[in-house]
């Protein structure tokens, strides 16, 4: 594959530059996200006026303040009940949220499923950083088995999620997963997502330095970020798994896509079909 | 298909409706176009009515995974400018108080719909309360404004509900509707027109500069503009803190100020908030008050104490919060004895006491999941009259 360059994007294009700096510890892998966010956003030409983010709490949750759109920070594991009353409400508005994995797999659990099964045109963008990073560093519902939290001090017991089976089994018109790693092919995993009609599910593979590295000795950021890369499985390779070099388990790329119905327009069609008939 | 509103026809009516289905012509008539919610008795009528409602006048309805859900969308949708209400009852209002406070904070116009139920917990979903006056003013966590309607009678459910969505517009802020059982599902009569019932009050819209817009400047009402999304001014919304331009702040005189301004905002509108209905209390030597079904069963109290030469009259709250306490005061001036027939252990009782600080006020409280009837009213009211 060619290496892609970025040469007609320029990141601040798309930034609120008087909330600079953020506030993103170094390491943190939040801000190659949303880097690849807006740059699949800048590839698109979507209009700025007419994106609207909307977010949860916790990390992920603060990005919307540093992208230059119409943007929502809402509360605590409900940014997608929120999306869905603005997507509903207002269909020329192109919504994308933006939640970590406490926010939409733990509080938000409920809501997840329920939009994947609705499959409203909605881009729902999860950084997975396996950890409580705000509230410093309390286990996730998608914190690795054994690992060291500060409410998790024996290891983890609980057995970790894993978000895009969950999505895909709840109906998501489209799921996908990347690492912060491959930030060419994580924008083209999005773009993908925002151009799909119904729910796009995308999880991130991001990584928490200050907090979760340093209490579970796994180095600078640089090194958790290629420890990402040794543990996908891109979609590409199909099942080949490259053992005994390293465990290749996490599969990445378009996981699942289909064709169901969007939701908003169907209820708009059957509702214009009523009328027509009364 | 078959119209079921003639709301939609623009044509004179008188209807026997019931209580939820005057709410949900009311909210038809004061322009909402976005209903999300979840079932539950005994509110589950007002759904089930814009269901079929909201897409003949393309609106949105959705039902939600859950209470918290359903006011989270409504929120949304009236972030995209979209008026939006949502209907509940005890539990359900319970589950989303956190998100009501996030409209109060974010200054997000929305109606919440309360059908009061016995309590507390799951309690008697089909029986009537009054129980939920504190929850409505209180019920979310730190100091916010909120707007509280108490309608009486099926009539009142159909105009406050309109008078909700344009206060809610006006002020920018919640505005709960709460009602008893009784009178969500009992029918009256009430007069329709689509046509003269209408309302077209909207918030206020930013415009102008988008340089010099700041979304939480009060101006000179205390009430910002809000910006629409799509028009150009991509401004963020948070439920944190925040200053005049929006975006979080922890800056001490940033926080006083925009929080001053909040706390202050619906005081400043009392002219538009304040209502109340008085019967005969210039003379009244013993002043019930009281709302709901309470209410309807006390003017029947006061006819028989009128007709025992009794001199009883009636303080009735339309506006709950912020409660009528200088129109009280003035009512109850004369009165010797005060007298509060409601169906919880003292919630409006508390509220009496406090504005009618040192004047003897006693309770009627019934938490049997009966309504009180106005017998039982007129004989503790004739009792205190002939003592006092």
């Amino acid at each position: 594959m060619l290496i892609e360059t970025a040469a007609d994007f320029d990141v601040r294009d798309y930034l609120r530059k008087e909330m600079m700096p953020h506030f993103l510890c170094p390491g943190c892998g939040h801000g190659i996200a949303l880097r690849a966010l807006l740059w699949a956003i800048h590839d698109l030409g979507l209009d700025k006026d007419k994106l609207a983010v909307v977010s949860g709490i916790g990390c992920a949750g603060r990005l919307s303040a540093y992208i230059d759109a119409n943007t929502f920070h809402v509360t605590h594991g409900r940014p997608l009940a929120y999306a869905t009353g603005l997507a509903l409400a207002r269909p020329d508005l192109h919504v994308v949220v933006i939640t970590g994995d406490g926010d939409c797999l733990a509080i938000g659990g409920n809501h997840l499923i329920h939009a994947c099964r609705r499959n409203l045109k909605l881009t729902c963008l999860m950084l997975n950083n396996e950890v409580y990073g705000m509230t410093g560093g309390q286990v996730s519902p998608t914190t690795s088995e054994t690992r060291l939290t500060t409410t998790t001090p024996l290891g983890n017991q609980e057995p970790h999620f894993d978000a895009c089976a969950l999505a895909t089994a709840a109906g998501a018109g489209f799921v996908g997963r990347e690492v912060t790693h491959h930030v060419p092919k994580l924008k083209e995993l999005i773009k993908a997502g925002l151009e799909h009609p119904g729910f796009a599910f995308v999880e991130v593979l991001s990584d928490c330095t200050e907090i979760f590295g340093r209490k579970n000795d796994m180095g600078s950021s640089s090194e958790m970020i290629m420890r990402q890369k040794s543990e996908i499985r891109p979609s590409a390779y199909l099942d080949t798994v490259d053992t005994p070099f390293r465990s290749n388990a996490l599969p990445t790329g378009i996981l699942a896509s289909n064709d169901r119905p969007e939701y908003g327009a169907t209820y708009r069609r059957a509702a214009a079909a009523r009328k027509g008939a009364s | 298909m078959n119209v079921i509103d003639p709301l939609l026809t623009g044509k004179n009516a008188v209807k026997l409706i019931s209580g939820n289905h005057a709410c949900a012509l009311g909210a038809i008539a004061a322009g909402c176009r976005f209903f999300a919610g979840y079932p539950i008795t005994p509110s589950s009528e007002i759904a089930e009515r814009l269901a079929r409602s909201l897409p003949e006048v393309d609106g949105v309805f959705v039902q939600m995974e859950d209470e918290i859900a359903s006011i989270a969308a409504v929120i949304g949708a009236s972030m995209g400018g979209v008026k939006a209400m949502t209907a509940t009852s005890g539990p359900g209002f319970s589950l989303k108080q956190e998100n009501i406070g996030y409209a109060a904070g974010a200054e997000i116009p929305c109606v919440i719909v309360n059908v009061m139920r016995g309590g507390p917990s799951t309690g008697m979903p089909t029986r009537p309360s009054q129980a939920d006056i504190m929850q409505a003013r209180w019920g979310s966590h730190g100091d916010y404004p909120i707007i509280v309607l108490t309608p009486a009678s099926v009539g009142e459910i159909y105009s406050e509900t309109i008078r909700a969505f344009d206060l809610a517009e006006q002020c920018r802020s919640p505005v709960v509707l709460l009602y008893d059982q009784v009178i969500a599902q009992l029918s009256e009569t009430v007069a329709l027109n689509s046509a003269a019932d209408a309302s077209r009050t909207e918030r206020k819209w930013a415009s102008g500069p988008r340089a010099a817009y700041k979304p939480y400047d009060g101006g000179s009402d205390g009430i910002p503009a809000m910006a629409r999304p799509g028009t150009g001014y991509r401004t963020h919304t948070t439920g944190l803190t925040h200053g005049e331009d929006g975006f979080p702040t922890q800056n001490p005189e940033a926080v006083t100020r925009n929080l001053s301004r909040l706390f202050s905002k619906l005081e400043r509108h009392r002219d538009l908030i304040d209502s109340w209905e008085e019967l005969h209390c210039d003379d009244a030597d013993v002043v019930i008050v009281a709302i709901g079904i309470s209410a309807r069963a006390a003017i029947r109290a006061v006819e028989l104490c009128r007709a025992r030469g009794l001199r009883v009259g009636l303080f009735r709250p339309i506006t709950f919060w912020p409660f009528p306490e200088k129109q009280l005061r003035q009512a109850a001036a004369k009165a010797r004895a005060v007298l509060v027939p409601e169906m919880n252990t003292g919630q409006l009782r508390l509220v009496v006491e406090r504005v009618l600080a040192g004047k003897p006020v006693e309770g009627l409280h019934l938490f049997s999941g009966e309504a009180i009837t106005p017998s039982d009213i007129a004989a503790r009211a004739t009792a205190l009259a002939r003592g006092a």
